[in-house]
């Protein structure tokens, strides 16, 4: 039963993408579009497979950053929501410059961070948290300050502390937004890595994808489009499956008094 | 002495008043409440909705101070104070989290620092009264509504508290249900023997539970009548068909009734 419905969500989306792949090859075919403008998905696949040694290289060490950012990224998301909602008048004075830290593009912020920051891991580290602690962040501020108010007011009637409402109503009671603002992060914090590759880095899939521009090589810029879509995918669907183990279903779909 | 010392109040409320105010407006909600309920006590409280029975718990709960006025319990006051009673609100509010068995302990879980292990045979002998001994493990949204009260009932008896303040526990349940849960609530509280201040605005529920009843008024609240109900216990269901408690009944209708058509004399005025 679980097994079908996980099915029925997949396949779908599965024989679209790869209808869409059928059409792209054919199209390509049939204009006979030159290769460095718009290769065909057979092409982009057998680049991949000439170049697995060096892509694996460059894969690995992106796959280490985004994870090591995306973890510090959670986190920091995770204890600004808890400060913002828990210490009085913080939420006020903080929230505006939060939704602020946004508007500043990565982009433009990258070079910044290398000039204070150097080369290492860590002006990589700060850009993957900026973008992957907002998600989290609101999420989570959105699901704890939405707590039932007739549990709220069942707590509070029995003499529950700040903390005992905090840890065994609000937090758990904000689980599946947490998770919504977890599974968005994991998304965005690939995008992250490679933002933070450009601005000056060994190897990584930016790495890659600088010297697929500079060279022209279109398949190897769609290798690398895939690889980022891949992996942001991948690790959208551990976050899934992390929510699936840790949040009851009836906690995330129903309401607590229906 | 030991009867003196039963029939002492084991909860007192004296003159309590209470007024909102919202921006410049101003509405008196309790306009000199006293009542008491002594220890192993059934009393209930009936009135017009919107009669402020619920802000009067939120006042005993300590969630709202009286403007003035003092709540004694067990001789000490606890005006303002909160953490004092045990509380059954009219929804379930179980945490749809927690299975049966985690959300009953909750009450106690709130209150002491005592291990959880010590209070699940406890838990698991009132589960099994209660007819829900096959659904300890299970989760609140697969429960009927009248075994999520149950439930939620189970958990306010858990509670290290005496008193039981119970907000129109049966409200949203269908009549059949509400009856079943009567006879339940009957049968067990006689067995438990705490202490109940109970919400509702049945009439029929009041008198089949209740040792005693206060009839409120509407908006500002007073307390119009107080009626001690004369049928010893352990009741049964056929009481309700008694001369002398369709009589009780009659009485707290009109009292009910008279006082609406002031209400709305009031309002046109």
């Amino acid at each position: 039963m679980k097994r079908s419905r996980l099915g029925k969500e997949i396949w779908p989306p599965l024989a679209v993408f790869v209808g869409f792949l059928f059409i792209w090859q054919a199209a390509v075919s049939l204009f006979a579009t030159p290769d460095w403008m718009l290769p065909s998905p057979w092409q982009i696949l057998r680049e991949a497979m000439a170049s697995f040694p060096r892509l694996w290289m460059n894969t690995e060490s992106t796959l280490l950053i985004t994870l090591a950012g995306f973890a510090v990224g959670a986190a920091t998301g995770l204890v600004i929501a808890c400060l913002l909602h828990l210490v009085p008048g913080m939420k006020i004075g903080v929230y505006p410059l939060l939704i602020l830290s946004q508007n500043i593009p990565t982009v433009a912020l990258a070079p910044l961070l290398v000039i204070w920051f150097g080369f290492g891991l860590l002006p990589k580290l700060i850009l993957i948290t900026l973008v992957c602690f907002f998600p989290v962040s609101v999420a989570l501020l959105g699901g704890l300050t939405r707590t039932d108010a007739a549990l709220m007011d069942y707590f509070r009637m029995s003499g529950a502390s700040k903390w005992q409402i905090f840890f065994k109503l609000e937090f758990p009671h904000a689980l599946p937004a947490l998770f919504s603002g977890l599974k968005l992060s994991a998304a965005y914090s690939v995008m992250g890595a490679v933002v933070s590759e450009w601005m000056g880095a060994q190897k990584g899939i930016g790495v890659f994808m600088m010297n697929a521009k500079s060279t022209y090589r279109a398949d190897r810029m769609f290798v690398a489009i895939f690889l980022v879509v891949f992996i942001s995918m991948a690790l959208f669907g551990l976050v899934s499956l992390l929510e699936k183990a840790l949040v009851r279903p009836s906690a995330a779909r129903e309401e607590p008094n229906s | 002495m030991t009867q003196e010392l039963k029939k002492a109040n084991y909860l007192e409320l004296a003159r309590l008043t209470l007024t909102f105010r919202d921006r410049g407006l101003e509405e008196r909600v309790l306009d000199g409440i006293s009542l008491h309920v002594a220890k192993g006590e059934f009393v209930s409280i009936i009135g017009p909705s919107g009669s402020g029975k619920s802000t009067l718990f939120h006042l005993i709960g300590g969630l709202l101070k009286p403007d003035s006025g003092r709540i004694v319990l067990d001789g000490a006051e606890i005006t303002g104070q909160v953490g004092h009673i045990s509380y059954m609100p009219q929804q379930p509010a179980l945490l749809p989290w927690r299975t049966v068995r985690d959300n009953v302990i909750l009450a106690r879980e709130l209150n002491g620092r005592m291990p959880k292990a010590n209070i699940r045979p406890e838990a698991e002998r009132l589960l099994e009264r209660a007819g829900l001994a096959g659904y300890a493990g299970t989760y609140p949204h697969l429960l009927s509504g009248g075994m999520k009260q149950r439930v939620s009932f189970i958990r306010a008896l858990l509670s290290p508290h005496e008193l039981l303040a119970l907000d129109e526990p049966f409200g949203s349940l269908d009549e059949l249900t509400r009856l079943d849960m009567q006879r339940w609530l009957l049968d067990i509280w006689e067995e438990e023997k705490r202490t109940v201040l109970f919400i509702t605005h049945s009439i029929d529920e009041a008198l089949l539970l209740s040792d005693r009843i206060y009839v409120f008024s509407g908006k500002p609240t007073r307390v119009l009548k107080e009626i001690a109900v004369p049928f010893h216990r352990p009741r049964r269901g056929e009481l309700a068909l008694l001369p002398e408690f369709l009589a009780l009944k009659q009485e707290i209708y009109c009292l009910m009734k008279a006082e609406r058509e002031t209400g709305k004399q009031n309002d046109a005025r």
